[in-house]
């Protein structure tokens, strides 16, 4: 049941698409580049908040977007170094470290962000790309976005090609794989790890700035609502590959953007609360079909050495 | 000059040595992470702790209102644990916890005022919590067959249920279930007596402490027994130290993590109903304030040993009324009870870490420089 279908409204369905799908899509690329690697980090969620807080928060001082940026992407690889010191150097469960940040992440944002509720702060908006925003449909869904909508847009295949196609990506993909081998022939795995886990921390924390600065301006606690975690299982069901979450994201995208319109129109035939939990049961949903369909799950394990303890030479 | 490096060694040491390094770090460490998160907010750290420590232990009702946290939390921490033992997650206590709850509630609202029931008065709070723990253990139901035979995380699965979970129970609040009387509150009517927890101290004004605290207490002890000394936990603790051996022996896998989920849900379930007939007495905003995710902090401060649970249980009630007068006294908002617990959790993990290796200093040998290697 789609809105009404004229080329305007569909245009507009389309665009808040794309813009929804943002923050997902870029933790669950930095999460695919740490898992590949062979860190499974569950504190995507605190990453996000961190990111959202330290973006917001430096952007509304400096009126800087450059500064606000960096700041998200520094808090989001911060927090993604506490991860990685436990669980790279200490041995920590991957698990229960991930939760810990996830838990750090709410708690401390919420602690900080105290005194910035409801401030105005600095807002990222959408920048039209000459020329093509003007192409009907597609033009404003994919050439009339913030610009870290454009990043994540690009990042899908640029990853692909990256750890497909690259001697970095072949080094990052023999760190998940098989760790010991790797370590064997020349590869610091740990250092590896280390980078490629503050990277998705770096993402996740972009994530968080396009959340507070551009989607829905402003420091809420708890802006994230689960958008990590869906980022998580958006992952799995990507089976560890960019391109595939793209499209992913892109779904999850077109949900939120569908639960808006409904709300809008004030759809009578679905309750609010299930168009709500709407993103919450259809990621249930897609990993359980990803898992019965076995022509999926026969090309679509996870890495072999995803969240084991190495130690060089232990 | 010879470099120094850092050496690791397996520690060998007794168990209850370990326990107690363990332990000590854990403190430690969430001590320092607690400091930090204090002076990042801006308050005095000395003021913050003093704050915390009189809130917890400065009087009597504060006492009372450590069992009162704790008696959820036990049941919250033994869901987390037991399914830890087994090696499965269920980061889902806090939606389980929300539908014993709604379960229990509704047995109050629909099933148990004066004239509507076909049964004695006395039946209604039994049935209530019967329907708690049912309502938990069918929310973590799915998750479970998911997981048994599909092999879907239930990290994931469990998670994500959580939010639905909270969602379902403001869409009943605000909605079919509000109060009519309740001049446009949200929330639901208050609970007939019937199904409310009687309270240990009656005499007491002020103390809250309710019956809900001795059957968490009665259900450690039954979930210790079952697991050490049933069948069903023998096989439970083989499938968690070895799947494969688990498969050899015959066990069915399946069922045994399907059944192990639920009952763990069904354990958050009665932490949700304990919290709405013993506390709250009406289902409102609120009701869900992350005692379910506390779990996974009583369960790993316990280390996962079952009897240790409500010693665990009561450390952290105890942390959790002084944050609140964290709130009171220093406007720090509830989140820093999150950060933390937080800083507790990294801490067990650093008292883990500790427990395990021993850190030495050697010079190293001339030429040789090298980072902290395993020695064995």
């Amino acid at each position: 049941m789609l809105p009404s279908p004229d080329w305007e409204s569909l245009a507009l369905l389309g665009q808040i698409a794309v813009k929804s799908s943002t923050a997902v899509l870029l933790a669950a690329y930095g999460e695919i580049v740490a898992e590949r690697s062979g860190v499974l980090n569950l504190g995507l969620e605190g990453m996000l908040l961190l990111g959202a807080l330290a973006g917001f928060a430096v952007g509304a001082a400096t009126g800087d977007p450059a500064a606000a940026l960096g700041a998200a992407a520094g808090a989001g690889a911060l927090g993604a170094l506490a991860h990685g010191i436990f669980v790279l150097s200490l041995g920590a469960e991957q698990v229960l470290s991930g939760l810990a940040l996830s838990l750090l992440g709410a708690g401390l944002t919420g602690v900080l962000g105290r005194d910035l509720l409801g401030a105005p702060g600095l807002v990222l908006p959408s920048v039209p790309l000459p020329v093509l925003a003007d192409v009907p449909v597609l033009g404003p869904a994919l050439c009339n976005q913030p610009v870290l909508t454009y990043l994540a847009l690009l990042l899908g295949p640029l990853l692909w090609w990256a750890l497909g196609r690259t001697r970095w990506g072949l080094l990052v993909r023999a760190c998940g794989e098989n760790a010991s081998a790797a370590y064997a022939s020349g590869v610091p795995v740990r250092l590896v790890r280390y980078g490629c886990t503050c990277f998705g921390g770096a993402l996740a924390g972009l994530g968080g700035a396009f959340l507070s600065l551009s989607y829905t301006p402003g420091w809420k606690e708890g802006l994230s609502a689960g958008q990590g975690w869906i980022a998580i299982a958006m992952v799995v069901f990507a089976a560890w590959r960019p391109l595939r979450a793209l499209w992913g994201g892109l779904f999850f995208g077109l949900l939120t953007a569908l639960q808006f319109t409904w709300q809008a129109e004030g759809a009578q035939w679905l309750p609010l609360w299930v168009l709500r939990a709407a993103p919450y049961l259809l990621t249930l949903l897609v990993l359980a079909l990803a898992q019965t369909s076995a022509a999926l799950r026969r090309r679509s394990g996870p890495p072999a050495d995803l969240g084991r303890f190495f130690r060089p030479g232990g | 000059m010879r470099p120094v490096r850092l050496v690791l060694e397996p520690r060998q040491a007794s168990g209850a040595w370990r326990a107690a390094i363990s332990l000590l770090s854990a403190l430690a460490l969430a001590g320092l992470l607690g400091s930090l998160v204090f002076a990042l907010a801006g308050v005095d750290v000395g003021a913050a702790w003093r704050a915390l420590a009189q809130g917890a232990f400065g009087s009597s009702y504060s006492l009372g209102e450590i069992l009162v946290k704790a008696a959820p939390l036990i049941l919250t921490g033994l869901a987390v644990a037991l399914c830890c033992r087994l090696n499965l997650w269920n980061v889902g206590a806090e939606g389980q916890f929300v539908l014993g709850a709604l379960a229990a509630g509704y047995v109050g609202l629909f099933l148990a005022p004066a004239g509507a029931q076909p049964w004695p008065a006395h039946f209604a709070l039994p049935l209530a919590l019967a329907a708690a723990a049912l309502g938990g253990g069918a929310w973590a139901l799915a998750p479970a067959l998911l997981k048994a035979r599909l092999g879907v995380s239930e990290i994931l699965s469990t998670l994500l249920l959580n939010y639905v979970a909270v969602l379902f129970m403001e869409h009943l609040f605000y909605g079919p279930w509000r109060d009519p009387a309740g001049q446009g509150f949200p929330g639901t009517a208050e609970l007939p007596e019937a199904v409310r927890l009687p309270l240990v101290m009656p005499w007491l004004p002020g103390a809250r402490v309710h019956w809900g605290l001795a059957l968490a207490l009665a259900l450690a002890l039954a979930l210790w027994f079952l697991l050490a000394r049933t069948r069903w936990g023998f096989r439970a603790r083989v499938l968690g130290q070895s799947p494969r051996a688990a498969a050899y022996a015959g066990f069915h896998s399946a069922r045994i993590t399907v059944t192990a989920l639920c009952l763990s849900g069904a354990l958050a379930g009665l932490a949700g109903a304990g919290e709405l007939l013993g506390v709250q007495h009406r289902i409102q905003d609120g009701l869900a304030s992350g005692l379910g995710f506390a779990g996974i902090v009583v369960a790993f401060l316990a280390r996962l040993n079952l009897l240790a649970v409500p010693l665990a249980a009561l450390f952290l009630g105890a942390l959790l009324v002084g944050a609140d007068q964290l709130q009171t006294g220093l406007r720090l908002p509830g989140a820093a009870a999150l950060a933390l617990e937080a800083a507790l959790l990294f801490g067990a993990l650093l008292g883990e870490f500790l427990a395990a290796n021993r850190i030495r200093l050697v010079r190293a040998p001339a030429g040789e420089a090298g980072e902290a290697r395993h020695a064995s």
